[in-house]
């Protein structure tokens, strides 16, 4: 899940769902485990999608079609499409597991929601915000051609889309560029400046 | 240039501005429950640490508590978790108010009511309806796992400032409608992410004139337009209804709280980086007919048609009826129903449950409704059944519960089965929320009891 972060080329698996809550992204019985593995999140993302009430595989779903159905791997649908608003809804960190322990790097749209998007980037996968003209245009290349592959630079902050060389540069602050390059989590930027805490509370 | 009330609370908790990088800013009060804390402790685990400042953390567990029995859990999933929380707060020495016990119920509903969340604190807690302890004048703001961790292990988080925006509301509110209408209203008008990105300050003569009980659940639904945060100044409603609360100051100490609790307001001069004024007069009750919260309807309109709507509304308009088996422009008053749920942490309050019981009293539930009538802590209860309600709601059919999350999210037994309609005093009428297959609509206290007795869905004003 820690892995560090540089550039990412990959193929992408779209999901043009607006409003995909986090409740979709992995239903409520998921949160009553303890555990942390990331395959069972990862199993268990848009599950009640994916599978109807006999689990047996949803055939029209995205996820279960032939050409977007393989697991994520180096290159291959390490990427997510997603519609506007996405990760809308409850605060549960279960879903940026069930994202990441999918395999999934990455997840562009125009909008995320703000608890989900922290999330996210807590659980190393990177958000990235696209106008909604170049979200439009990567699920068409996408959708036509589920082989297209989509590249996102983190260190110069640009996501292109290798079928037709559109590219834009997307947002994140320095602090959380340098954490995912150097895979470093924000409880350990905490742990090291204690003491600044400690003369605040003492101020 | 003057201060917003959110901006006056932020600034007083700044550590540090991380450079190009988010604030850290320092907690006054984490909340846990059992759902998002267990891989938090993990983690103070594998890094050898204690919590930092154990003594401002509380926690109980309100998800996987059952409603019927709170002997035990039968789900040995649900249990483990609990069991889990209550084994973590023994090891961190942090205070839990155990399941069962007169402590216990939901965190958005204890917290205010025993004065652990108070005016100008910082709260946190891994959920996102924590926004509704910012009815008390508070920053209040649902957090992830990973920040539950960050939170434990340095009382601090890492957040970029939001941007502010002020909701005013103004005017009488008409009879029958009631907090939860004007939440919906506003949601419906808003859309759910239309305050993402932003934290809302609720405002106006309207909000002024509401009980605390109102304001509780105006800011717990601030997250379901996208805003993490829902903020009230305090004031005389908010002092009252926190004087002499367990936790709250006592004495002198008290009223030097008070004094200071009165500078929290806006800054007349304040610049919100967006306000928007609503009416109450153009409120009435309130449903949902779709399955995010700002698809909602005045009780006695039509679900929208699909003219002048685009594409990919359209679309998605289209995949929402389908799920509720509701038609383009149906109206959906006298519709029946087979559920009804009185709880959560948006109406599981003392006031929501007097509502309810002023229109069931002296009727009977209609024979067709499975009622679940909720608590949201056992303060609630006790006062319930100290004020004779208890009964008032027994003579007309219905069964007063024990306190619990309940029906709002299918995490324990209170599951309402695939296909059933449900009308709901919660939070979110998503696909699946109250059980897989479920479908629900979203309402007042008022406008369910009012169904729970004709067995239809019901405006409360006709009653």
């Amino acid at each position: 899940m820690k892995e560090k972060f540089d550039i990412i080329r990959s193929t992408c698996i779209p999901i043009e769902i607006d409003n995909n809550n986090t409740d979709n992204i992995i239903p409520a019985r998921y949160l009553a485990f303890t555990t942390r593995d990331p395959k069972f999140y990862g199993d268990a993302f848009m599950h009640d999608l994916r599978y109807d009430a006999d689990n047996k595989p949803v055939a029209d779903f995205v996820m279960n079609q032939p050409e977007y159905s393989e697991a994520p791997r180096n290159g291959v649908h390490e990427i997510i499409i997603g519609g506007q608003n996405w990760g809308s809804g409850s605060s549960r960190e279960h879903a940026a597991w069930a994202i990441a322990g999918y395999g999934v790097r990455v997840v562009i749209s125009n909008s995320f929601a703000d608890i989900h998007r922290n999330n996210l980037l807590n659980c190393f996968v990177l958000p990235v915000v696209v106008s909604r003209e170049f979200q439009m245009e990567l699920f068409r290349t996408v959708k036509a051609n589920p082989q297209a592959e989509v590249m996102v630079d983190l260190p110069n902050q640009t996501v292109t889309n290798l079928a037709t060389g559109h590219s834009e540069s997307f947002p994140i602050n320095k602090y959380k560029k340098y954490c995912l390059m150097n895979a470093f989590d924000d409880i350990d930027f905490l742990l090291d400046n204690q003491q600044m805490i400690i003369e605040w509370e003492n101020r | 240039m003057g201060k917003t009330l959110f901006d006056k609370i932020w600034d007083r908790h700044v550590v540090q501005n991380v450079e190009d990088g988010p604030t850290q800013l320092y907690i006054d009060r984490l909340y846990a429950h059992e759902v998002t804390s267990p891989q938090a402790f993990d983690t103070l685990r594998d890094k050898g640490i204690k919590a930092f400042r154990p003594e401002k953390v509380v926690a109980m567990p309100d998800h996987n508590t059952p409603s019927d029995q709170q002997e035990r859990i039968d789900d040995p999933i649900g249990r483990r978790q609990v069991e889990t929380l209550k084994a973590n707060c023994e090891e961190f020495g942090i205070r839990h108010f155990a399941m069962g016990t007169h402590d216990n119920g939901i965190i958005h509903v204890v917290g205010p009511e025993k004065g652990l969340s108070l005016p100008g604190m910082t709260i946190v807690c891994g959920d996102s309806h924590t926004s509704t302890h910012g009815a008390v004048g508070a920053i209040a703001m649902g957090i992830g796992t990973s920040e539950v961790a960050q939170v434990l292990a340095s009382q601090c988080i890492l957040q970029s400032k939001p941007k502010t925006m002020r909701i005013n509301i103004e005017g009488k509110l008409q009879r029958g409608v009631v907090a939860k209408d004007v939440a919906l209203y506003i949601m419906a008008q808003m859309t759910t992410s239309g305050a993402t990105g932003y934290a809302v300050e609720y405002a106006g003569s309207t909000v002024r004139n509401m009980s605390m009980e109102g304001r509780l659940t105006l800011s717990n639904l601030s997250i379901e337009m996208g805003s993490r945060a829902g903020i009230i100044a305090p004031d005389e409603t908010t002092f009252e209804y926190l004087k002499n609360r367990e936790y709250a100051p006592k004495g002198d100490a008290w009223d030097a709280a008070v004094e200071e609790w009165k500078q929290l307001a806006s800054d007349e001069d304040a610049v919100f980086d967006k306000e928007v004024t609503f009416r109450a007069e153009d409120i009435a009750p309130r449903i949902t007919y779709g399955t995010n919260p700002g698809a909602g309807i005045a009780i006695d309109g039509t679900v929208p048609t699909m003219e002048s709507l685009s594409e990919t509304e359209q679309t998605q308009l289209r995949g929402m009826l389908d799920y509720m088996q509701f038609e383009p422009g149906e109206k959906l008053e006298g519709h029946p129903i087979d559920y009804v749920f009185l709880g959560a942490c948006t109406n599981g309050r003392i006031e929501d449950f007097r509502a309810f019981a002023s229109v069931v009293k002296g009727r009977k539930k209609a024979e067709n409704v499975v009622a679940w009538l909720v608590p949201g802590s056992w303060m609630v209860r006790d006062q319930i059944i100290a004020e004779g309600l208890d009964k008032v709601l027994e003579d007309a059919g219905f069964e007063l519960r024990l306190p619990s999350c309940s029906s709002c999210l299918a995490m324990n037994p209170d599951k309402v089965p695939a296909g059933k309609l449900s009308i709901s005093t919660s939070n979110r009428n998503f696909v699946g929320r109250q059980g897989p297959g479920a479908r629900t609509i979203l309402a007042s206290p008022l406008t369910v009891a009012a169904s729970a007795i004709t067995g239809v869905i019901t405006d409360p004003r006709q009653i």
